[in-house]
């Protein structure tokens, strides 16, 4: 762990550009969190302007076009609503028709919003008091959890980079993610710590960082394979999988990416430093 | 004849296959029809093929997320006001003849919510919408007038008079159509409240208001004992179909309103399945490459283990049943990937324990046994976050979406079935189909 400060160095070059995302454009919601309708139209002859003319009162935007087809979001309207606008839009295009029809009320995507942090939240402690209580110290416990959020930094930066110069935006599916990758990267975590613990009884007249540094290098095979196979998984869905969940395999892509680095190069580094701590010595 | 331990698991292990391929294969393979025997364990029916359920977002169809207006309500009467209200979505859906819909009531806060999925078409869809969230409610009323001052200023029209007869005492309603022109109408039959009602009003008008508005106000011109009443208007056949599948199943107790819909083609679904199907199938392939090319024989047995967590996986989500979901299949997709996880674990902790020097045999026995402390630790720490996205407990202040809940069912679901097979199934592969080579002791 001589490099403990490069790895810190690495992870602080792919956070920061993120965090800064974050903090400049924030994440571009969907409308399960902001409230609001997206609805589709095809055998559309008019050009976007006429459609979009249609639906003026709602602060409508294209999302999509392409010959004959437009997908639209917009304030939340309702169907009936929506139909009437469309009716209006048949004089020049007689065979218009509305195949995809989303709403979701604002209060509703208010609360979902909530409910989620909510989840993050509770995942965060719950994992802390878990790992604190398997490995019998608090340290591993905050020190996983701050590997996690390194991770979750990192997913949550990236989409927000993606979001600013790439549209994509982030949906429930997202939060999914993001939840996985919490317990993935703490899955990988322990299987470091848990080597640290083993060679801790084992080993004797051993300083703690060289034990560190031990248990890094023998876990690495494991870890890198298992996430590699993972990986593949992954890959395959992103590449092949339906449009619906491609950012969500996106998504899980990056955190298990970022999950295997950060508890190799984050995690055990951090219990390192943590040793450095005035008060981290027993 | 005494089976060594192994053996007597690998034959659990090859009934449990042979019960799940029971249940995963299809009807019909090829030209080959398979037999089915008549089983019933519980209320599991398995003289027939099982269908694996399909989520909404797979077949299409509509999913609305109502609101009740319970303002009017005392607030220790809304749940049942919310049950019932249930209830008589749940029956209008069911008497219009659309299968496999749902209805599911939500609370949180001072909010009473209903779910309804319904797999509609985009086309029927507004209908569908007025079918389930119309109140319906029926009532008979006179109309009243102030007669004009002078002779020949007209009387004007200055309200109703409910009376005591509602859709409440509603026999049936039946589509009808009128003998001249045929036109839809609802025909409506009653107990005998509507025989006493046209008695006391003869020659008098009565209004049949739908929702607070008056549909038709026919002149009584005679008692009527048949108890039958008709309601002829601007009716479409399907407005007239839908009116009488809502006056049979009975007014809503409390309005409600849209606050969230969602339409969903059918066509999208299939695309997305049929690539997510060939994704998978491509990246297990990958995975097993890999095992084999990594592990060697060990690999092999390992991609073994993996066949069977995809084959118990596919029988529990049809026997539990499973409705399977977009983030469904990611989530199973995923959890192949991770399968192999305590595998490679193992294996790994068997290729130190090789390098420490010992004898196969002792190598893998301690490779299991060693490995498991951390597969444990690991695998809790993933099933606490699976079971927050489940939320068994229904905490209002946690999500309940469908899709996040399939995505982690499947995940946990996925964990248990991988614990299995890859350790206790895969540890008895080896032990009886494996055979390391015993190295020379190193020197040291």
């Amino acid at each position: 762990m001589k490099l403990t400060p490069i790895y810190f160095l690495i992870s602080a070059l792919v956070i920061i550009p993120g965090l800064f995302s974050l903090a400049r454009y924030g994440l571009k919601l969907s409308i399960e969190f902001t409230g609001g309708t997206r609805l589709t139209l095809t055998q559309v002859q008019s050009d976007s302007e006429t459609i979009l003319a249609a639906f003026k009162d709602y602060s409508p935007n294209v999302e999509n076009r392409s010959d004959t087809s437009i997908t639209l979001k917009m304030k939340t309207i309702d169907q009936p609503l929506a139909q009437k606008q469309i009716e209006s839009l048949k004089e020049e295009n007689s065979e218009i028709t509305l195949t995809d029809f989303e709403t979701i009320g604002p209060a509703l995507g208010q609360e979902t919003l909530k409910k989620t942090l909510n989840a993050l939240l509770l995942a965060s402690v719950l994992l802390l008091a878990y790992i604190s209580f398997a490995f019998k110290q608090i340290k591993y416990g905050v020190c996983a959890v701050l590997a996690m959020f390194h991770d979750t930094a990192v997913l949550l930066g990236s989409f927000s980079l993606l979001g600013h110069f790439a549209g994509i935006e982030v949906d429930l599916l997202f939060v999914t993610a993001v939840l996985t990758i919490l317990s993935f990267s703490v899955h990988d975590t322990i299987v470091v710590y848990d080597r640290i613990r083993e060679l801790n009884k084992k080993t004797k007249g051993v300083t703690y960082i060289e034990l560190i540094n031990r248990a890094v290098t023998e876990t690495m095979a494991r870890s890198l394979n298992n996430s590699l196979t993972i990986i593949f998984m992954l890959l395959a869905m992103f590449l092949l999988g339906g449009q619906s969940t491609k950012y969500f395999s996106l998504a899980l892509l990056i955190g298990t990416i970022t999950g295997t680095y950060s508890s190799t190069f984050t995690a055990a580094p951090l219990l390192v430093a943590w040793e450095k701590l005035p008060f981290g010595k027993k | 004849m005494k089976l060594s331990k192994p053996l007597q698991a690998l034959v659990i292990v090859a009934l449990l296959v042979i019960a799940s391929l029971y249940i995963v294969l299809p009807r019909q393979i090829g030209s080959i029809s398979r037999p089915f025997f008549p089983i019933k364990i519980g209320g599991l029916d398995l003289s027939q093929e099982l269908p694996l359920k399909q989520g909404l977002d797979i077949r299409g169809g509509l999913q609305v997320v109502l609101t009740a207006h319970m303002e009017s309500i005392e607030e220790v009467d809304r749940q049942s006001a919310l049950d019932s209200l249930k209830n008589k979505i749940e029956r209008r859906v069911d008497l219009y003849g659309v299968s496999e819909s749902t209805v599911k009531t939500a609370v949180n806060g001072q909010d009473y919510r209903v779910i309804v999925e319904i797999p509609v078409d985009v086309a029927d869809t507004l209908q569908a919408l007025s079918l389930i969230g119309e109140t319906a409610k029926l009532e008979f009323a006179l109309p009243q007038y102030l007669s004009g001052e002078t002779a020949t200023e007209e009387a004007t029209f200055a309200g109703f008079i409910p009376t005591d007869l509602t859709g409440a005492d509603l026999k049936i309603a039946e589509v009808t159509f009128e003998t001249e022109n045929r036109l839809p109408g609802v025909s409506l039959t009653f107990k005998e409240k509507f025989q006493k009602l046209t008695k006391e009003n003869i020659e008098k008008p009565i209004a049949i208001l739908l929702d607070g508005e008056a549909v038709t106000m026919p002149i009584v011109r005679q008692e009527i004992t048949g108890g039958q009443a008709q309601i002829t208007g601007s009716f479409t056949v399907e407005e007239a179909k839908s009116l009488t599948v809502q006056l049979n199943a009975g007014a809503l107790p409390v309005p409600v309103s849209v606050i969230s819909q969602k339409n969903i083609p059918a066509t999208l679904g299939a695309d997305s399945i049929r690539k997510s199907i060939i994704a998978g199938g491509i990246g297990l392939l990958m995975v097993i490459v890999f095992m084999i090319g990594n592990y060697g024989k060990m690999g092999i047995i390992a991609s073994v283990s993996l066949v069977l967590y995809g084959l118990f996986t596919l029988a529990l989500y049809k026997i539990i049943p499973v409705v399977l979901s977009l983030p469904g299949i990611a989530g199973f997709l995923l959890s192949v990937g991770m399968a192999v996880d305590s595998n490679i674990l193992i294996f790994e902790r068997y290729k130190e324990e090789i390098r420490a020097g010992r004898g196969w045999q002792v190598a893998l026995e301690l490779a299991f046994g060693r490995a498991w402390d951390s597969i444990k630790d690991a695998n809790t720490a993933t099933i606490i976050t699976g079971l927050i996205l489940f939320n068994p407990l229904e905490w209002s202040f946690l999500n309940s979406s469908g899709a996040v809940r399939g995505f982690a069912l499947t995940l946990i679901l996925g964990i248990l079935i991988s614990l299995f097979t890859g350790i206790y199934v895969t540890r008895n592969l080896l032990r009886v189909f494996y055979h390391g080579k015993n190295q020379t002791p190193k020197k040291l």
